[in-house]
C-alpha cells in the first residue's frame, strides 16, 4: 500500500530543522539561561526511608547571610496534588505536597533554601534542624500488602480524582483484574500449561542533561517557568494547584531539552523553584545534581509477574493468565496506568481467547516510579516473550513460527483493548495496519538465525540467538490532544507554533515536514516554535508516542485550513475555481497558470482584502494504533566469568510511514541500546535501610560508546489509514525488546532460563555454577 | 585569582576562584555549549580540548590551564560555518537531544586530527568517553566515518 504513495517532504531524509544550533552549541537549555540576581536553590533531603517530622527549624538557615529564603512544610500551601504529568482529572492519586511532615524515602524533599551561591545554599541546609521520629519502612512490595504492614500515606488530604480502587489504609495505589473468556475452560483445552515468574528491576533514564527549572516573576507579576519538561501545559495546571495561584498567572516555557525518556513527564524541581521564587520575589535555579536525579527524581516501576500460560501442541494459546505485583515507590506517580498497561501493551498482541489480568500497585518506601519509555510494555514484554520461548521449545516449534502463528494481523481486533485502559477501561479498536510478519521474516533473515539457533559451539564462549516481539500505541485514545497554529509570511515561509514538546526526538522537524506537505513547500520553509503557555496552542507533551501521531495529525489538518485560504487568494489571482488550484514547489498551480506563495502572502498582508492567512487544528483520536517490532540477539556467554556479550542485535520495526527515516531509525537504535544496557547491567542496590548505593554514572551501569554491540535496524513500511500520511510512532516500543530476547539467547548458548534482570556476570556465573550438570 | 590561557585562539585572563572547576569559569565566560552533566567526569558533556585533547572540564580546575589552549565547541564552527564535522553529525543524523553532541563534536575532532582514518575500534575508544542516551551511538560512529572521508585530502 505504501509504494503507491509518493510523498515530497515525508518520507524523504531532511537534516533536523534545528540541527545547526545542537551541533555548535548555540541552542540555550534550561541552564544556558542567565538571569540577573539569580538565586540558586538546594533541597534538604530525608536521611529516613519512613519517619515524621516531629519538628523543624530553619531559623538558624535564614539568618545566614545570602540566604533569601528557607522553606519548610509549615511554608507552603497543604494542597495536595501529584507529580505525574498526565491529562485531567489525573490517573495518579494526590498523595503528594511541596513539602510535608512526613518523609517516605531516602531523599524525599524535606526543606528547600534560596541564596546567592549555591555554596551559600548548601551551608544553610546544614542549619535546619530536623527531629525526625522513624517509623518502619517496608521496601518488599508483598510486606506492603499484609494486614497491619505500616501505612505510607496517612494523610487525610489523599485523594484519587477518578473513580478507581485505590486505597492508601491498604498501600494500595492501583489495581486492575480483568478476565476476557473462561480461564478454567481455556486451562482444560490445553496440552501443556507453563507457568513462572518474572522480575524487572529498577532503572533510571539518565538524561544527559539533569531536571533543572528557572523561575521569575515578569513586569506584571506573573510567574515565569523555564524547566526541562516533557509536559509544559501540565506543569502550569500543576503548578497552579500545588501553590494555589491562578493558572492565568503562569506561562511555562521550554527551552532545548536534553532528552527525557519519561523522567520529566513529571514535575520534579518546578513546584519548589517556583515557591521559593514567590517567596523571595527573585529568579531562582533549581538543577538537581546527579546523585540526586538518580536517588530522587523518577525510575522504571519493578514488577513481579507470575505468567501462566495454556498452550496446544499446534502452538495455538488457550489460556494466558498474567498476575502483576507493581512497587509504586513512596508517591503514585504513573503507578496505575503503567499497571494497566503491563496488561494492554503486550496481551493483544497475541490470539487468545481466554486472559486474565490480575494486578496490584502497591505503595513502598523505596524511589518513586513514573513513566519511562515503555511505560508496562516492558514489564509485561520480559514475561510473555521469555514464556514463549518455553513454549516453543515444549512443543518444538521454533519462535519465529509460533510468533508468526499467534500475532494479531490487520483488521483483527481484541477483546483486550476494550476491556484495559489507562487506568480504566479501554476502547475497542481494529488494526489498520501491522507490518509484523515482516519484522519477524527480517529479523530471521537478517540475523542468519537458521544458522545460530541450538548451535551453541564448545568450549569456554558459548554462543546463542533469542527472539522477542512487541508493540506499543500511539497516543492515548479518548484523552490525548494536541493542536497547533500555522501563520504565512510574505515570503511564502509559514510559522508553526505547537504545544508538541521537542525534547531531541525530532518533533519540531515531523511538525515542519507533515506541514510542508501539505502546502507544498520545502521543510526548510516551515519555522517552528515549541511550546510556550503563553504562545503555543494546547499539547499534552512528549509522552505515550503520541508526537509523530496525534500532533503530526494537528498540524496536517491546521496545514490543511491554511492551504484552502491561499487557494481562495490564489483563486482570485488567476481568476479561476480554487478547486482545481493544486499547492507544490512553492506554487499555487492552477489549470490556467500559477503564482508562486510569495506572491499570495504579500498579496493577503499588503494588496487586497488584506487579512493575515492562519488556522488553528486539533487533533483527538479514538485509536491508538500500535507500532510492532521484532528483534534478535545473539549473545556470547563466556562461563568462566558469566559474561554475556551481545554480538548482533537486530531490530525490525513497523512504525507505519517514516516521516524522517535517519530520525526513526534513531529512535529505534537509542531505545534498543538503553534496553539492552537494561538487560545486562543498569540496577539500583540499596543499604538495609534504603539508602540508593550506586547514584552515579560510573556505579550505575550504563552504556558507554565501546559497550554498543553490531547493532542493525530495519523500518518496515507500512501505511496507518487513521495517522497523518500514514505514520504511526517508533519512540518507546524498542526498549522493551532486549531483556526477553537476550535471555532467550542465552538459554540458547548456556541452558539457563534467567527470568529476572540485570544478567550480570555474577548472576550468569552464579546461575552456571547451580546448573545440574 | 586571575588565570590566562588561549582559548579557540584568543589570549585571554579571566577571573576564577583558586578551587573552581574549568567548566563553571568557561560557562560562566559565555562558552555555553560546554554543558554540565554529571559533575562526577563521567558523562563527558563539559567536554573541551585542552592543547588539542579532550578533557572532562567539570573536574579540571581552572587554574590548571593557566598558559595552555582550549578549544571550545565554539571555536570549532558556528552557525554560520559550520566544520566538516558538525556537517557530518547532521547527515549522519547523530544529533538527537544534542545535550553531548559539543562534547561529542570536539572528541571527534581530537581524534581527527591525530587518525585521519580511523576504524571502528578506534572511533569507539576515542569516544568512549562521551555518553549518549539517545541515539545508541550508532550514528555517531556513521557521522565520524562520514567526516573522515569527507575530510580526506581537505588538512581538516
Amino acid at each position: 500500500m505504501s509504494g503507491e504513495r509518493r510523498f515530497s517532504e515525508v518520507g524523504r531524509e531532511r537534516r533536523r530543522i534545528d540541527g545547526i544550533g545542537l551541533v555548535t552549541g548555540a541552542a540555550l537549555y534550561t541552564d544556558d539561561h542567565d538571569m540577573p540576581g539569580m538565586l540558586a536553590a538546594k533541597v534538604l533531603r530525608s536521611p529516613h526511608a519512613h519517619a515524621r517530622i516531629v519538628s523543624i527549624d530553619a531559623s538558624r538557615a535564614r539568618a545566614l547571610a545570602g540566604v533569601r529564603a528557607a522553606l519548610t512544610w509549615e511554608d507552603v500551601p497543604r494542597v495536595a496534588f501529584t507529580g505525574a504529568g498526565q491529562g485531567c482529572p489525573e490517573p495518579s492519586p494526590y498523595d503528594k505536597f511541596i513539602l510535608d511532615r512526613k518523609v517516605r524515602f531516602v531523599g524525599d524533599e524535606v526543606a528547600a533554601v534560596a541564596a546567592e551561591t549555591s555554596e551559600i545554599a548548601e551551608k544553610a541546609l546544614t542549619l535546619i534542624r530536623v527531629e525526625y521520629e522513624p517509623l518502619e519502612p517496608i521496601f518488599d512490595p508483598r510486606e506492603s500488602m499484609r494486614p497491619g504492614a505500616p501505612v505510607i500515606h496517612d494523610e487525610p488530604e489523599w485523594e484519587i480524582p477518578i473513580p478507581v480502587e485505590m486505597d492508601p489504609r491498604r498501600n494500595l495505589c492501583g489495581r486492575a483484574d480483568v478476565t476476557i473468556g473462561d480461564m478454567a475452560r481455556g486451562f482444560a483445552e490445553a496440552d501443556l500449561v507453563l507457568e513462572a515468574e518474572y522480575e524487572n528491576q529498577y532503572a533510571q533514564h539518565v538524561a544527559n542533561e539533569p531536571h533543572i527549572t528557572i523561575s521569575w516573576l515578569d513586569a506584571q507579576n506573573r510567574l515565569v517557568i523555564l524547566s526541562s519538561t516533557q509536559v509544559p501545559f501540565h506543569v502550569r495546571r500543576i503548578v497552579a494547584r500545588a501553590l494555589q495561584i491562578p493558572v492565568k498567572r503562569i506561562r511555562v516555557i521550554k527551552p532545548r531539552i536534553g532528552g527525557g525518556f519519561g523522567s520529566k513527564q513529571d514535575i520534579v524541581t518546578e513546584p519548589i523553584c517556583a515557591a521559593l521564587t514567590l517567596a523571595t520575589g527573585r529568579p531562582v535555579r533549581l538543577q538537581l545534581t546527579r546523585e540526586e536525579v538518580f536517588a530522587s527524581s523518577r525510575t522504571r516501576h519493578p514488577t513481579s509477574t507470575r505468567l501462566k500460560t495454556g498452550i496446544r501442541r499446534d502452538g495455538a494459546l488457550t489460556a494466558i493468565e498474567m498476575e502483576c505485583l507493581q512497587t509504586a515507590g513512596p508517591y503514585g506517580t504513573h503507578g496505575l496506568t503503567v499497571l494497566t498497561n503491563t496488561g494492554s501493551k503486550i496481551l493483544p498482541l497475541f490470539r487468545c481467547p481466554n486472559v486474565r489480568f490480575n494486578a496490584w500497585s502497591v505503595y513502598t518506601n523505596q524511589s518513586q516510579g513514573g513513566a519511562y519509555r515503555g511505560y508496562g510494555g516492558t514489564q509485561s514484554g520480559l514475561a510473555v516473550n521469555i514464556q514463549m520461548d518455553e513454549m516453543a521449545r515444549a512443543i518444538g516449534m521454533d519462535p519465529p513460527d509460533l510468533y508468526r502463528k499467534l500475532h494479531i494481523r490487520e483488521g483483527e481486533g481484541s477483546p483486550v483493548f476494550e476491556a484495559l485502559g489507562e487506568g480504566a477501561e479501554g476502547h475497542a479498536m481494529t488494526i489498520g495496519s501491522c507490518g509484523l510478519a515482516s519484522c519477524i521474516d527480517i529479523a530471521v533473515r537478517e540475523s542468519g538465525w537458521a544458522g545460530k539457533r541450538n548451535r551453541p559451539g564448545e568450549g569456554r564462549f558459548r554462543r546463542g540467538i533469542g527472539m522477542a516481539v512487541m508493540m506499543q500505541g500511539s497516543s492515548i485514545p479518548k484523552i490525548d490532544m494536541a493542536s497547533c497554529s500555522i501563520k504565512m509570511n510574505e515570503d511564502g515561509s509559514f510559522n508553526l507554533l505547537c504545544g508538541a514538546t521537542d525534547i531531541g526526538t525530532g518533533s519540531d522537524t515531523v511538525m515542519a515536514k507533515i506541514a510542508a506537505e501539505v502546502l507544498g513547500v520545502r521543510t526548510d520553509d516551515v519555522i517552528v516554535h515549541s511550546s510556550d503557555t503563553d504562545l503555543t496552542p494546547f499539547d499534552v507533551g512528549a509522552y505515550a508516542s503520541s508526537t509523530t501521531y496525534l500532533s503530526g495529525m494537528a498540524a496536517m489538518r491546521c496545514a490543511e485550513k491554511v492551504a484552502a485560504q491561499i487557494r481562495a487568494v490564489a483563486a482570485e489571482m488567476l481568476e479561476e475555481a480554487a478547486d482545481g488550484i493544486a499547492l507544490r514547489d512553492g506554487k499555487a498551480v492552477g489549470a490556467g497558470g500559477e503564482v508562486t506563495l510569495a506572491r499570495v502572502g504579500s498579496r493577503s498582508l499588503y494588496e487586497k482584502d488584506q487579512h493575515q492567512i492562519a488556522a488553528f487544528a486539533s487533533a483527538f483520536s479514538d485509536q491508538s494504533p500500535p507500532p510492532f517490532s521484532a528483534h534478535t540477539a545473539e549473545v556470547e556467554v563466556d562461563t568462566e566469568t558469566g559474561l554475556v556479550r551481545v554480538v548482533r542485535y537486530v531490530t525490525a520495526t513497523d512504525c507505519g510511514v517514516a516521516v524522517n527515516p535517519l530520525l526513526a531509525e534513531g529512535q529505534a537504535e537509542g531505545a534498543a541500546l538503553n534496553g539492552i544496557s537494561y538487560a545486562l547491567s543498569e540496577r539500583y542496590i540499596y543499604n538495609a535501610k534504603g539508602r540508593l548505593l550506586n547514584a552515579s554514572f560510573g556505579t550505575y551501569g550504563v552504556y558507554f560508546m565501546k559497550d554498543l554491540p553490531e547493532m542493525r535496524t530495519f523500518l518496515v513500511p507500512t501505511y496507518e489509514p487513521s495517522g497523518p500520511f500514514g505514520a504511526k510512532s517508533i519512540a518507546e516500543v524498542c526498549i522493551n525488546g532486549p531483556c526477553p530476547a537476550i535471555s532467550n539467547a542465552i538459554f540458547d548458548a548456556v541452558g539457563l532460563r534467567l527470568r529476572r534482570p540485570p544478567y550480570t556476570p555474577e548472576t550468569v556465573w552464579r546461575a552456571l555454577r547451580s546448573q545440574t550438570p | 585569582m586571575k588565570i590566562t590561557f588561549t582559548i579557540n585562539g584568543a589570549r585571554k585572563t579571566v577571573e576564577a576562584r583558586p578551587c573552581e572547576p574549568l567548566l563553571d569559569v568557561l560557562r560562566r565566560e559565555g562558552y555555553k555549549g560546554a554543558k554540565f552533566g554529571c559533575g562526577q567526569g563521567f558523562c563527558g558533556a563539559c567536554t573541551v580540548l585542552l592543547d588539542g585533547e579532550p578533557v572532562n572540564s567539570c573536574l579540571l580546575l581552572a587554574g590548571l590551564v593557566e598558559g595552555r589552549e582550549i578549544t571550545t565547541i565554539e571555536g570549532i564552527g558556528g552557525v554560520d560555518r559550520l566544520h566538516p564535522i558538525q556537517e557530518a553529525y547532521l547527515d549522519a543524523g547523530a544529533v538527537q537531544c544534542g545535550y553531548c553532541t559539543p562534547g561529542l563534536v570536539l572528541a571527534t575532532k581530537a581524534l581527527l586530527d591525530r587518525n585521519a582514518d580511523p576504524g571502528d575500534g578506534e572511533i569507539r575508544e576515542a569516544l568512549d568517553g562521551n555518553y549518549c542516551r539517545c541515539t545508541g551511538y550508532v550514528k555517531i560512529v556513521d557521522a565520524v566515518k562520514l567526516a573522515a572521508e569527507r575530510m580526506k585530502g581537505t588538512g581538516g
